[in-house]
Parts: structure tokens; sequence; C-alpha cells
């Protein structure tokens, strides 16, 4: 009798949770650490001096116009070429983050760039120093404008992490490839994972509508 | 003779090989109302962006109080203040512009409080009663919870000039308010401006509303290419203006 589904699935249970586990946290991760240095960079490219925007410049359009599978090989790879040691993990999530932050960096850019001057202009004119006006008056509304596209990044990264399972690390995708290669139900096990993305992805794309919804000035 | 409020000596503003302001002498007495007339390009919105600095300027000096503004001057040498400095420098004049530039994340309240409590240092529930009692005084007490979106062009602008006049600010500058108004929104912000007027309120106002700028004026600065062309009160200037390019300008003007 060929074995069903559900057994398989139970009997897997441990190994996909673990790599659903790793999944979500390379994600959380790669998401957390890159748009925090994303922020940085897209501070940079909006206010910086010209040398400080050419360089951020130079960095996000590579990043950017590079695969992200490159990435995660050259993290993984060239690291220990040059002597430092990173783990599979640390790498991949190292080359996600630096993906992330050159997304997230345009992401803040657009959205500040975005405001129009005269926001600016009111705020000087009532005496708010430079800090104060970024603050209370231009980040709350970069804020706003660019909730979306984070979001939309933020998923982004969950299905970028995927392509850890190149060098090794046993997430989601390469513990289903394992258990595939023991019990040959691939359909079903591709789909099931397909599944578990979907939901992850859900999730997050519900939140952020959730926190649009909270954070919307009515009109 | 009232004090002198504002003193401008020399100002001169380039943006790059342009000329915009051509040297303007002007003083400022307190309680005056100046209208600012002239024809698009004449530098009358540079001169009164220039005097709270938001704009930069290339020469000349203008003081407020006997304060110069944005720039240390000694002989040949000029220096920009500290960012800071121009910062509080601001805080003393207010200004309201032409799109209103309310900050549309905060309520009607939230706007005209932002500057009391941020800049002033005041507690919040301080400047909450002073924000709600300026609102009153634009008569929008009953809007001081709605957000900019929520309110008309002319509920906006007044809010606007009720977050700049609640700096209590030594000099209040207006630049084109009412031009991006319908028509019918446009008498009751020129209203809220004759009470400050009547407050004895010291006013610059840029405007192209010849008949209020008639009515409301103490005196009038006509500008001409960068430069102060005439100067007086608006009777003998509106009636039987001296210069030339005066009586054209007011030919093609509204006003009649």
């Amino acid at each position: 009798m060929a074995p069903s589904l559900f057994d398989q699935l139970w009997l897997a249970r441990n190994v996909i949770l673990s790599g659903l586990g790793l999944t979500v946290s390379i994600s959380l991760l790669a998401i957390l650490a890159g748009s925090v240095l994303g922020v940085f960079v897209g501070l940079s490219l909006t206010y910086g001096n010209r040398w400080l925007r050419l360089v951020v410049r130079v960095y996000t359009d590579i990043i950017r116009g590079t695969p992200v599978l490159v990435l995660v090989l050259a993290s993984y790879y060239v690291s220990s070429a040059v002597g430092v040691n990173l783990d599979p993990f640390s790498a991949g999530v190292l080359a996600l983050a630096v993906f992330c932050s050159s997304h997230v960096g345009e992401i803040v850019r657009g959205g500040l760039q975005a405001i129009p001057k005269g926001q600016t202009e009111a705020a000087k004119a009532i005496g708010l120093t430079f800090g104060q006006t970024f603050a209370y008056v231009l980040w709350p509304q970069a804020l706003r404008q660019f909730l979306p596209a984070w979001v939309n990044t933020a998923a982004e990264m969950v299905k970028a992490s995927t392509l850890l399972s190149v060098i090794g690390v046993a997430e989601l995708l390469l513990r289903t490839q394992e258990i595939i290669s023991r019990n040959f139900m691939s359909l079903q096990f591709y789909f099931f994972a397909g599944a578990l993305y979907f939901v992850v992805n859900y999730g997050i794309e519900r939140f952020g509508k959730y926190v649009e919804r909270k954070t919307a000035v009515p009109s | 003779m009232a004090k002198t409020l504002l003193e401008i000596a020399g100002l001169r503003k380039t943006y790059g090989t342009l000329e915009v302001l051509k040297g303007i002498d002007c003083q400022v007495h307190e309680g005056e109302v100046i209208a600012i007339i002239g024809s698009s390009g004449s530098g009358k919105t540079t001169l009164l962006r220039c005097i709270n600095m938001l704009e930069d300027f290339q020469g000349g000096t203008i003081s407020l109080d006997g304060e110069e503004i944005g720039y240390h001057v000694e002989g040949p040498t000029r220096r920009r203040k500290s960012e800071k400095d121009i910062a509080r420098q601001r805080a003393l004049t207010g200004m309201a512009f032409q799109q209103f530039n309310l900050f549309p994340h905060m309520t009607a309240a939230q706007n005209v409080m932002l500057g009391l409590v941020k800049v002033k240092r005041l507690p919040k529930d301080e400047a909450h009663a002073i924000a709600v009692k300026w609102l009153d005084r634009v008569g929008l007490g009953d809007r001081a919870g709605h957000y900019p979106g929520q309110l008309s062009g002319g509920q906006q602008q007044r809010v606007a000039i009720a977050r700049a006049i609640a700096m209590n600010p030594r000099l209040m500058l207006f630049d084109e308010v009412t031009s991006a108004l319908d028509p019918e929104l446009v008498g009751e912000v020129l209203q809220v401006i004759k009470g400050l007027a009547a407050d004895g309120m010291t006013m610059l106002l840029v405007t192209h509303e010849m008949r209020f700028a008639f009515e409301v004026a103490s005196r009038v600065i006509f500008m001409n290419q960068g430069v102060i062309c005439e100067d007086g009160n608006p009777r003998e200037m509106f009636v039987a203006p001296k210069t030339e390019r005066l009586a054209e300008f007011l030919k093609t003007s509204s006003f009649n």
C-alpha cells in the first residue's frame, strides 16, 4: 500500500517545522538588519553631501543590479576566501540584509523626496531645527508613504531566503527537498512548501494593511 | 514715531548670475501693515523669504529689533550664523504661505501646538490652550480636531495663520496667502488678517489683492525688477502714482 500523504506529513512534521522556523528567522533578521541599514542608505542618498551620495549611490546600484543568488554565493565563498569564516547561515543573512538595504534605501529616499518642499519651509518658519523638522514633520509623512513598498520588500526577502538552500542552509526549501528525496512525493511536498510560503507572505501583507489602516490620516 | 522693528539695508540676492534683489533699503516700524505689490518676478516674495532666512542672501543686512538676521557681518566679512541661531531667529517672525503648508498628518490643534511645544518648550496642556484660543480667533474653534484634509482651503489657510501667530512673533509675513484660494474663500482669510492688523500686529503682505492692500495697509511698497520703486501711503500711491511703472502696473492689475 502506498504511504498516505498525511502519514508522510506527520512523519516529516519536525523537519518541516524546523525548516519553516529557520526561514522565518532568516527573513526576520534580514528584514530588520536590512531596514536599519537601508534607513541610513536612504538618509545618505537624500541628505548626504556630494561624496557620500556618490559612494552610497554606487553601492545601491551595484547591489540592486546583482542577482540575489550571486550575492548569496559571493557572501559565502568570497568571505571564506578572504579569511572571514562565516557559517552559511550568517553569510546568507548578510547577503539578504545587504540586498534588502539597497531596496529600503531607495524606498526611504523616494518617500522623503516626495514630500513637498513647503513642509520643510513651514517647519523652518516656526523655528524648528532640521532635526526636529525631520523627526516631527518629514519622517512621519515618509513612513506612511513608503509602508506599502516596504511590506513588498519584506515579502521579497522571504522568497529570496529560499536561495540560501544552495549554500546548505537547512531552511524550508532545502528541508522539503530532503523529505522528497526520501518519499519521492515531489508534487505534494513542493505544493505544501509553497502553501507555507504563501501563508507567511500573506501574513506580512495583512499586517502591512493593518498598520496602513491604523496610521492613515483622515481626509 | 513708533520704534523701528525691521531694518533692511542694501539687501542683495542672486541666483547664480541672476540678480533678484538689487539693493533693498527699507525700514518697518512697529504696528505698520505694509502691502508689497509688484508684477511677478519683481522680487517681492524673495524679499519676504530673505527676512526669515528661507533664502540665503549675498549682500546687505536685515535686522530685527536691532539683531542681525542670518549673518554675522564684520566689515567686509560675513558669516552665516549657526543653524540653531537661525532657527531661533525664524521663530521671531511668523509666516503664512500661498500653499498653506499645513502638516497633513496632524490635526489643526497639533499643527498650531508643534512650535509651541518643540520650540517654545511649553507644556502640552498650555500649548493646547493657546492653540484652541487662536483657532477660536480665526473662527475654527470647532475644527481643532480636524485634519487638514478635512478642511477647505480657506479653513486650512486660517489654521496656518493661527499656527504662525500662536508663536507670538514680532512680525508676520504673508506670502500671497489668498492666491491659491477659490474666490469665495478669500474673504474669510482677509477678515482674519484685518483682525490682526487691528490688534496692532506688524505685518508684511505680498499680495495681488489691490483693494485689500488699499483698505488694510498703512503703507504700500511697489517693487519692480528687484528694487523698491515706490514706497508710500496707499491713498497717494493708488490714486496718484509718482512713477510711470506703478501707473502701468495699477492699470493692468485688478484694482480700479
